[in-house]
């Protein structure tokens, strides 16, 4: 009954998200050291949230046109989406820097709470139809081989 | 930040994230139609990191520590891109009350779960 098992009781899967959310931690870490807060608003935090946002809606809507979540694909996802852009992406800076702002200047915290979610909304959006139409290519392609 | 810290930070990241994985399989068991998981976990990683943003700034714990647990630990919990994406994933099955709930919802809770932590926190 090893297809009974769920997923987060699976060692080798758990494995694989503790690599891609390294990963993405360690790519979070890097940019945030690399580029400095302009003046104290966290405009890096905003831009890695929606490009994570972006690149997750991609794979997701990419991987589930491609077949059920099982075998290869499920790996992938774990590895990329729920590991790498999962630890990449975060939402306790978001709501800290949020709460932090607010104290000095509170159309900021607003600016940086809601910008973010609507901005990451959209971006999702937009992954997922470039996904979805670079897959009605893939799919165009396929058919022009037989 | 040195290599070492670095390194600690982002296998923190690593932990987080098997956190998240296994808490949000636990929950979604639990409650398959809605996705509060990813809620449960952005609340309660956001108000942790409140709390030790708060200690760390009085100067209780070393500012290492806030990049091992903060940085690290609860930005590798936590996630913006899943609750984003189930958002728009409600709006598409045109589930409103439920996308305003993970969405604007997910923020305000998390936003005054880091206020009372670092609130907490300001107390040591």
């Amino acid at each position: 009954m090893a297809e009974a098992r769920p997923a987060w009781a699976n060692w080798g899967l758990i494995g694989l998200v503790f690599v891609g959310g390294s990963l993405g931690t360690a790519t979070r870490a890097a940019l945030a050291l690399a580029i400095d807060p302009t003046d104290g608003f966290p405009a890096t935090v905003m831009a890695i949230n929606v490009a994570g946002a972006l690149l997750l809606g991609a794979l997701l809507e990419a991987l589930s046109r491609r077949g059920a979540d099982e075998g290869a694909r499920r790996r992938i996802r774990l590895l990329t989406g729920t590991g790498f852009l999962g630890g990449f992406t975060t939402y306790s800076a978001l709501a800290t820097d949020s709460v932090v702002l607010a104290a000095g200047s509170p159309a900021l915290a607003l600016l940086n709470a809601l910008g973010t979610l609507v901005l990451g909304a959209l971006a999702t959006w937009l992954g997922i139809v470039l996904a979805a139409r670079g897959d009605r290519g893939r799919a165009h392609r396929v058919r022009a081989h037989r | 930040m040195t290599p070492l810290l670095f390194l600690l930070t982002a296998v923190a990241g690593g932990v987080g994230a098997v956190l998240r994985f296994v808490l949000d399989g636990v929950i979604r068991s639990r409650f398959p139609t809605f996705p509060i998981g990813t809620l449960v976990i952005n609340v309660s990683g956001s108000f942790v990191l409140g709390l030790v943003t708060a200690v760390a700034l009085g100067g209780l714990v070393p500012p290492e520590a806030l990049a091992v647990l903060g940085v690290g630990l609860m930005g590798g919990f936590t996630t913006f891109s899943t609750a984003s994406f189930e958002t728009v994933r409600l709006i598409g099955g045109r589930r409103y009350g439920a996308a305003l709930v993970t969405s604007v919802g997910m923020l305000i809770a998390s936003v005054l779960a880091a206020a009372l932590g670092l609130w907490l926190g300001s107390l040591f």
